[in-house]
């Protein structure tokens, strides 16, 4: 397979990182959007080779992680049901609701099914006609159109007994959130390259002229997210605030044409609720009027299920960037990824749990070399 | 009792990471009480025998769907699993039982199949299949068939394998690639193609360390790499131990299929099982005779030098990646969950 050990090249990443040291002159608060490159960045170390004026902010792009506690209920609850089989991506399976998760919830005997497409759970719903099929649709833009797309293949096969419960939420408004915040301390963003990929670039352009911030596109091998840093501190040192794309071999300007007017027929834009920050005005999908009937939430009856968050939670500092996870009085002791206590420890991609994971404990600087 | 929301046995108790533990240490443990007083955390317990013979014995289920897989089947893993298992301690395996649980209504075919694959498999790792059982559950409440392997063997005078040998300056061994049975078994069940064919590693090892005995009687430690892969097996043996291990990532060798479909997975190769690999602590001073003889076998050909024992940080396996940095390397909680994007 190509595009793997080219990004991971550790003579280019010491060029880059050359590079980098070079251009920063001052302090930098560089975001990057995306718990995936949140994980790579924590994984490869990228964060301890950094020069020190540049500082990473792990930001809220972990789709498990922000999905709200009221909706991980609704689909305990739907799961539950002696009539579904619920189909959901595997790392939905251990977030905990209020006293269980999916994985208890399968072993009380409930259907709890791991698909690698929503598009298996319609042809689950196509072969067991007698069931109700519900797909949990959680995700960023990128997961979207895989997910509108099965909605739209149920309707178009007739599979009335398919549903979905649907958790979308959209880049563009929380970057303006953690923006328009006061306490805000991000200097520049690396933005998410697969959302990108969907979306194209061009939402991203009101926002880096509003708040003057530069705005790079990113991937997410090692010399992806090096390459991200470099421009971005490369904007700021030169006072430019752009959005740019480094990240042209699956971004382009437009994105995905086809996977747009997918999702322009199944989705329209509603508020939605993020664990650990709270509404953002028009930051999600939900499902058309035209797809109603596909909504889980409306053939279950359970939107009125309603969920408070453990207050002492800390997570929404971390996700805006206010905390560093091993900063928080729970780290590692009340709030592990067994029990955890809020979002950002729910998910591998979330920056609490990939400190829990990578980062644990202290190392020592003088290891033996191998 | 394991602490898991629900107070019910889940998947994850059965993935080989931490659950796994959790279930032996906080449940099965104490419930056996003084009857597990000589039990130890190694892959076959070591009993000495009137005369001073020591035999090595140990047990395995094997649960596989689908029961045939790229480069195995349920029959074959039963087999050279519970041998490897016994080689682990440096015994040489001697004779298998095997126990059915057949569903009502499985394919006596198939049964037949599985039945020659492990006769073969026997033959070829040199252990004969002394007695067995069969049972048979209600149509619905198994998956074709379960096998349950127990096995014996004799531990060579003067070998002493185990993970309290495990001393800082050991140099750690892979005896190669990882990820592959985790990934072929992974592609077929959920019909998923990484670009090309991955086989399973499935392979006896009883004839690999047999071979490393015979330039280093005085191996330290030996563990294959089973569910939780390499990480895991490095994280128990560090915590045993109380010794640090650091390795560097970019000398793991993983296939390159491996590496694409935990990639599109978002799975970590360190956390993917095996069923033909093991990890050897040796010796510095031995280290490139091991190496040597290894690389002589079929079954270790790939066998490559990764990193060191070290009296820093015990308990902890520390990974140096690729780029010079450092992270802590952690085993699963359960099973392995493929992420949303």
């Amino acid at each position: 397979m190509k595009y793997l050990d080219e990004f991971q090249d550790p003579a280019l990443a010491r060029r880059l990182l050359a590079e980098i040291e070079a251009a920063a002159t001052r302090p930098w608060a560089l975001m990057e959007v995306c718990g995936g490159q949140t994980h790579s960045i924590i994984r490869n170390g990228i964060d301890q080779l950094l020069p020190e004026q540049v500082e990473l902010i792990h930001g809220p792009g972990c789709p498990v992680c922000v999905t709200p506690l009221d909706i991980i209920e609704r689909a305990l609850e739907i799961a539950s049901r002696p009539d579904v089989v619920f189909c959901s991506f595997g790392d939905m399976l251990r977030v905990p609701g209020r006293d269980r998760d999916l994985f208890a919830v399968k072993a009380k005997g409930g259907d709890v099914r791991v698909v690698y497409s929503p598009l298996d759970a319609v042809a689950v719903a196509e072969a067991e006609p007698d069931r109700q099929v519900v797909f949990f649709g959680v995700g960023f833009e990128t997961t979207a159109p895989a997910n509108a797309m099965a909605v739209f293949q149920a309707r178009a096969r007739g599979l009335e007994n398919f549903s979905m419960l649907v958790s979308h939420v959209l880049v563009p408004p929380a970057i303006e959130t953690i923006m328009a915040s006061p306490t805000s301390r991000v200097n520049g963003f690396l933005a998410a390259g697969h959302v990108c990929s969907v979306m194209g670039t061009g939402q991203y352009d009101p926002l880096a002229e509003r708040y003057r911030v530069p705005i790079v596109v990113t991937g997410f091998e090692p010399l992806d997210v090096l390459d991200g840093i470099r421009r971005c501190v490369l904007q700021l040192e030169q006072g430019r605030s752009e959005v740019e794309n480094a990240y042209p071999r699956a971004v382009s300007a437009e994105g995905n044409p086809v996977a747009r007017a997918m999702l322009a027929e199944v989705f329209e834009v509603c508020d939605r609720s993020w664990r650990g920050i709270g509404l953002i005005p028009r930051s999600g999908w939900r499902l058309t009027a035209e797809f109603a009937r596909f909504d889980a939430e409306r053939r279950f009856d359970v939107g009125d299920l309603t969920v408070e968050e453990p207050s002492e939670c800390r997570a929404g500092e971390v996700l805006q960037g206010m905390l560093r996870p091993d900063q928080c009085e729970w780290f590692g002791t009340t709030c592990t990824p067994r029990t955890p206590m809020g979002a950002t420890m729910v998910s591998s991609e979330g920056a609490c749990a990939a400190y829990h994971q990578y980062r644990r404990v202290a190392i020592p600087v003088s290891v033996r070399r191998g | 009792m394991p602490v898991h929301p629900g107070g019910q046995v889940v998947m994850g108790h059965g993935g080989g990471g931490l659950l796994s533990a959790e279930l032996v240490e906080q449940l099965f443990l104490p419930a056996f009480g003084n009857a597990a007083a000589t039990a130890t955390p190694t892959d076959s317990a070591v009993m000495a025998l009137p005369g001073g013979t020591r035999l090595a014995f140990t047990t395995d289920s094997y649960v596989v769907q689908p029961l045939f897989f790229p480069g195995g089947d349920i029959g074959e893993l039963a087999v050279f699993g519970t041998v490897n298992d016994l080689a682990m301690s440096g015994a040489t395996p001697l004779a298998l039982s095997s126990a059915f649980v057949l569903e009502e209504g499985l394919e006596l075919d198939v049964l037949g199949a599985v039945a020659a694959s492990m006769g073969r498999a026997a033959l070829r790792a040199g252990v004969g299949l002394v007695t067995g059982d069969t049972k048979v559950v209600e149509h619905g409440h198994g998956d074709g068939l379960y096998v349950t392997t127990a096995g014996v063997g004799i531990v060579p005078a003067g070998v002493d394998i185990r993970p309290d040998r495990a001393v800082p300056g050991d140099v750690v061994i892979v005896s190669g690639p990882i990820g592959m049975h985790g990934i072929a078994v992974l592609s077929v069940r959920e019909g998923l193609e990484f670009g090309t064919e991955i086989l399973s590693d499935t392979a006896p090892l009883a004839g690999l360390v047999a071979a490393m005995l015979g330039v280093d009687r005085d191996l330290h430690v030996l563990r294959d790499l089973t569910r939780g892969g390499l990480a895991t097996s490095l994280c128990e043996l560090a915590a045993t131990a109380g010794v640090g291990i650091v390795f560097e990532e970019q000398r793991v060798p993983v296939p390159e299929a491996v590496r694409a479909g935990c990639g599109f997975l978002g799975l970590d190769p360190l956390h993917v099982a095996n069923e033909g690999k093991l990890v050897a602590f040796v010796s510095a001073d031995r280290a490139e005779q091991v190496l040597d003889v290894m690389r002589a076998t079929p079954e270790g050909r790939d066998s490559v030098v990764i990193g060191h024992v070290v009296d820093d940080h015990p308990g902890v396996v520390v990974a140096r990646t690729a780029l010079g940095a450092t992270r802590v390397v952690d085993r699963p909680l359960g099973e392995q969950l493929p992420r949303i994007c």
